[in-house]
């Protein structure tokens, strides 16, 4: 007869626990550590999100460097002596403009404007997104129809012709731009997470919580917000990029604020002064590839989460 | 009933009453489209439950059975304050439960539920630790009766639950359990907080055969020793007869028949009870044509006239009501439970004139 | 001749995760008319087997041995002559109430599609059988318009049994089709089957986890654990005289009502149904068996003879080999 050798079964693979007693707290941070290990894991395997990642980090690098670099040699706002519309070269690596500023302190600094922008337009968006589709989806019945309602005419809105009349009305200031940018593009995100709210409020586990006796405000913060983070994070990055092209376009139809130059606001100023006529492709060409990396790096990030995130595939 | 009940409850030695269902309705509203509703047209409500009464008491075990639709679940919801009635009253040790989740909140210490999905029962983003101390946590125990903490409460209620050592198990997620651990899990969730009554809704039917036997020897050991009396909610009157201590049969809404198990799987006084017992695969028997209920099981939104099984019940089908001239009366006149022996009711027509079904 | 024969097949999924080896060498075959009951619990690889007959497994699925349908290599067979034999030679009736049948199609209609994609019929001739067929499972013909959601799960269950029958094959596998049925209509489709069985003159496999099913259903029964059988021989005899301790405490978890011996007494087992990538060394039940001795751990038990027409894999039984050549 057949044999083999004898081995005993292996046993579920714990995690180490430390040897003290462990509180609630530490428990909660070693389950967060656990959980963000994993994510990174699995990340790191789409070349797409790591492409969009390295991306970001560049030009998250060059907008922080623009805080610093505001005093010293590549500050925009002097004019230097420099020669006006002049090619690349080595003291100007990126040329310069037609005042003879150099483009790529420009460029530098519009990084910091445009990311700016961009991610508190996002902020902006998400928190009213997400706080209308929560209760939309939580409510239910009445909330939900009419903030459903309201959600429908957000999203069919031409956004561009409204953010036209609010900054006529309201001037060319930026934080003005922010808060168009913001109060325009919420609706999306509003659908999704209602859509995610509805689905995990008839889990049972969500039952067997109100069954140990939990009120709706535990319900939400303990179970139905956890479960909707991965989610709204995944979207609110691609809503960052979204929100990098609104001010993008805002800026090139002249309503970005002259005092925070965005690249936006560079095109238009090329654009403006008929850069292309004469040739001056440095002008336009930096500050329009930045904006297509940056809004490409996030939306590989934002989809290589999604992929991880999606619950379709993903719910364990 | 209940008087009834209480006055024979040594011979059976059930102890008192811990839980008092009266009359217990739960209408689910009827769904019509918009724009029919806006055409009038009205759908009828589904009873779910239409007058259920029931009592479960300290240290039994009461398995409450049917097929789907017949109210068991609601019943059971009901109970745990998860569904508001229309009508009835539910009494926790002789006091009734209130309305509103606040007030509830005590009651909830002493009644848990463990769910039929031992997956879907589980936040799949939280460890073991955090599932099983959200019940300790929302009621704001930090301390145990001895002092103990809460981590000493986890490890308590994982022990119990058969979770050996439960440190092991502490930041596990549930996708890392098989079914059987998981539902383990659910149950020492339900024992932290050191219920008097565990509602369990098919707490087996999702498992494995051969891992059924643990967590119901589990319960049972919940009842010896903890004295902890459980409402089993199931289809499965195998699973009765090896738990159960009484069984109680429901049938659109009603209970039909209740008594201990013995009496009411042996000896069955009503038609649909011996039915359901004649279609458990009674292995042994293979190739026997066996008398099996035709049609699907009743629409609770339209309930038939007088007995509400008569339309599907072999007595009158068979002609044999008519030959004892009860059959006017099953179409006709609706009827209570009627005492058919020791702790043993029926309703049914047939025990007026002292027959079987 | 028999219907279906199988030889040490072995399926072996390959997965991210690495090999997971579902079927692990099983053998039985099946006569004309004849129910061979399959059962089991996850894991054990019995609805692997249902999908290997008719080779429904993705490509990557390593599939080996001997799989004769009607005394043809199933596994041999170019893809024009296995679309052929699929659903002539052998049908498979899925769980219904899952999303088998499509739910913006008419019941009729997929029934018909059935047999026209086999060019048996005129679309004329196979309107009229699909009525038929729904007659002979029990439904009005008239519900051939009817779109699945308005059916109940029982009638669903019937027209995948229809939509089975509907090529006139000669084996029919049925994989879990009364799981998630209420007891009665659960009672009313095994009673529809085995009539038709009878009456067709079918033979029948017949995959479940509920074994007092499977006792009512089929003439013979094998129990699967682990990717292999263990037991198997006449269905009543194995249900009421198990000889191999896995099928013992199986048949403990379905207990008669009126058996004394299981009032108050859930019969169980520790442990889980073993992971297929992890299975214990030696015999795989020897974990969970209440009769392992140390001989378990490393031996591999066969089917040996356990009785007349009866065959169990594990160390205990009558026939199998005496252990004093292993224990030195």
């Amino acid at each position: 007869m057949k044999t083999e050798p004898a081995i005993t079964a292996p046993e579920i693979q714990a995690p180490v626990l430390p040897p003290n007693k462990l509180t609630p707290r530490q428990l909660r941070w070693a389950r967060r550590r656990r959980t963000l290990g994993r994510f990174w894991q699995q990340f790191r395997q789409s070349k797409m999100g790591m492409i969009g990642l390295a991306i970001l980090i560049f030009y998250a690098g060059v907008a922080i460097f623009s805080i610093f670099a505001s005093k010293g040699a590549l500050d925009p706002t002097i004019t230097t002596n420099g020669p006006r519309l002049a090619g690349p070269s080595l003291h100007y690596p990126l040329g310069t403009q037609i005042d003879g500023i150099s483009v790529l302190s420009l460029t530098i600094e519009g990084a910091r404007i445009s990311l700016f922008v961009g991610l508190s337009a996002a902020l902006i968006s998400m928190l009213l997104g997400t706080l209308i589709g929560m209760w939309a989806g939580y409510k239910s019945s009445v909330h939900d129809a009419i903030l459903m309602r309201i959600t429908d005419v957000f999203l069919v809105l031409p956004w561009l012709a409204l953010a036209i009349v609010l900054a006529a009305m309201f001037g060319q200031n930026f934080w003005i731009i922010i808060i168009i940018i913001g109060l325009t593009s919420w609706a999306g995100t509003a659908r999704l997470v209602r859509a995610q709210v509805l689905s995990v409020k008839e889990r049972t586990y969500i039952e067997r919580s109100r069954a140990l006796g939990a009120s709706d405000a535990h319900v939400v913060i303990k179970h139905i917000t956890p479960n909707l983070m991965p989610i709204i994070f995944a979207n609110t990055i691609l809503t960052i990029a979204i929100a990098i092209l609104s001010e993008s376009q805002l800026s090139f139809l002249g309503l970005g604020d002259p005092n925070a130059k965005s690249w936006g606001t560079l095109i238009e100023e090329a654009f403006n002064h008929g850069a292309l006529t004469l040739h001056a492709w440095w002008w336009l060409m930096a500050p329009s590839i930045s904006i297509v990396l940056v809004v490409l790096g996030f939306t590989m990030v934002g989809f290589a989460m999604d992929e991880i995130v999606n619950p379709r595939i993903r719910e364990r | 009933m209940t008087d009834t009940e209480e006055a024979r409850s040594e011979s059976l030695q059930l102890g008192e009453p811990i839980i008092e269902i009266d009359d217990l309705e739960v209408n689910f509203a009827a769904r019509v489209g918009l724009i029919s509703g806006l055409m009038g047209k009205k759908g009828s409500d589904a009873k779910a439950v239409d007058g259920v009464d029931l009592t479960l008491h300290e240290g039994e075990v009461l398995a409450l059975a049917g097929e789907s639709g017949c109210g068991k679940t609601t019943t059971a919801r009901a109970l745990l304050g998860l569904i508001q009635p229309q009508r009835g009253t539910i009494k926790f040790r002789g006091k009734a439960l209130p309305r509103d989740t606040r007030s509830l909140r005590p009651f909830r210490r002493e009644v848990q539920m463990v769910f039929q999905d031992p997956t879907g029962s589980l936040n799949p983003r939280q460890t073991i630790y955090e599932i099983v101390a959200e019940g300790l946590r929302i009621h704001d125990i930090d301390e145990g009766p001895n002092g103990e903490t809460e981590e000493d409460l986890v490890a308590q209620a994982l022990s119990r639950a058969g979770l050996r050592p439960p440190q092991r198990f502490y930041l596990l997620y549930p996708h890392e359990l098989s079914g059987g651990q998981r539902q383990r899990v659910v149950i020492a969730g339900a024992l932290a907080l050191e219920p008097k009554v565990i509602v369990a809704d098919e707490p087996v039917s999702n498992l494995d055969a051969s891992v059924r036997g643990e967590i119901l020897g589990l319960l049972m050991k919940f009842r010896d020793e903890l004295r902890i009396s459980i409402l089993i909610v199931t289809h499965d009157l195998g699973l009765a007869w090896t738990v159960a201590d009484r069984v109680a049969v429901m049938y659109l809404g009603r209970v039909v028949e209740i008594g201990p198990t013995e009496e009411v799987l042996l000896r069955p006084r009503h038609p649909y009870t011996k039915a359901l017992l004649k279609v458990v695969p009674e292995a042994g028997e293979a190739g026997v044509i066996r008398e099996i209920l035709q049609g699907e099981p009743p629409d609770p939104t339209r309930i038939p006239a007088g007995c509400r099984f008569h339309p599907r019940c072999p007595v009158v089908a068979s002609g044999r009501a008519a030959e004892l001239g009860i059959e006017d009366r099953c179409r006709g006149e609706d009827l209570p439970l009627a005492e058919v022996g020791d702790q043993h009711f029926a309703a049914c027509h047939l025990i007026d004139i002292n027959q079987q079904p | 001749m028999s219907v279906l024969n199988v030889e040490d097949l072995r399926v072996t999924y390959t997965t991210k995760g690495g090999d997971v080896p579902a079927v692990r060498g099983v053998s039985f075959s099946i006569d004309r008319g004849e129910v061979l009951g399959l059962a089991g619990e996850s894991g054990c690889g019995k609805s692997t087997i249902a999908g290997a007959i008719l080779r429904l497994h993705s490509p990557g699925t390593r599939i080996e041995g001997k799989l004769e349908l009607e005394g043809e290599d199933v596994l041999s067979l170019k893809p024009g002559r296995l679309r052929a034999v699929r659903w002539t030679g052998a049908s498979i009736v899925f769980q219904g109430a899952l999303h088998a049948l499509n739910p913006v199609q008419k019941i009729g209609d997929q029934i018909q599609e059935a047999i026209q994609v086999h060019g048996m019929a005129t679309e004329k001739e196979a309107a009229v059988r699909a009525g038929a067929l729904l007659e002979q499972v029990g439904l009005p013909p008239r519900r051939k318009n009817d779109y699945p959601h308005e059916l109940s799960g029982g009638q669903k269950q019937r027209v995948m049994i229809a939509m089975a029958l509907a090529c006139s094959p000669t084996l029919v596998i049925a994989d879990e089709p009364t799981t998630a049925l209420d007891v009665m209509v659960q009672a009313q489709v095994l009673q529809l089957l085995r009539s038709l069985q009878h009456d067709l003159g079918l033979a029948m496999l017949f995959i479940t986890h509920d074994l007092s099913v499977l006792v009512d259903v089929s003439d013979r029964l094998a129990i699967m654990y682990a990717g292999k059988i263990v037991e198997e021989g006449k269905a009543n005899e194995v249900f009421h005289a198990p000889q191999h301790p896995y099928t013992a405490a199986l048949a403990a978890a379905f207990p008669e009502i009126g058996d004394t011996r299981f009032r108050h007494k859930p019969a169980g087992l520790g442990g889980d149904p073993p992971d297929p990538q992890l299975i214990p060394s030696g015999c795989p039940f020897h974990p969970r068996c209440a009769r392992a001795i140390d001989a378990c751990r490393t031996v591999v038990p066969e089917l040996w003879d356990a009785g007349a027409d009866r065959r169990a894999a594990c160390v205990h039984v009558a026939g199998a080999p005496s252990l004093d050549s292993v224990m030195s």
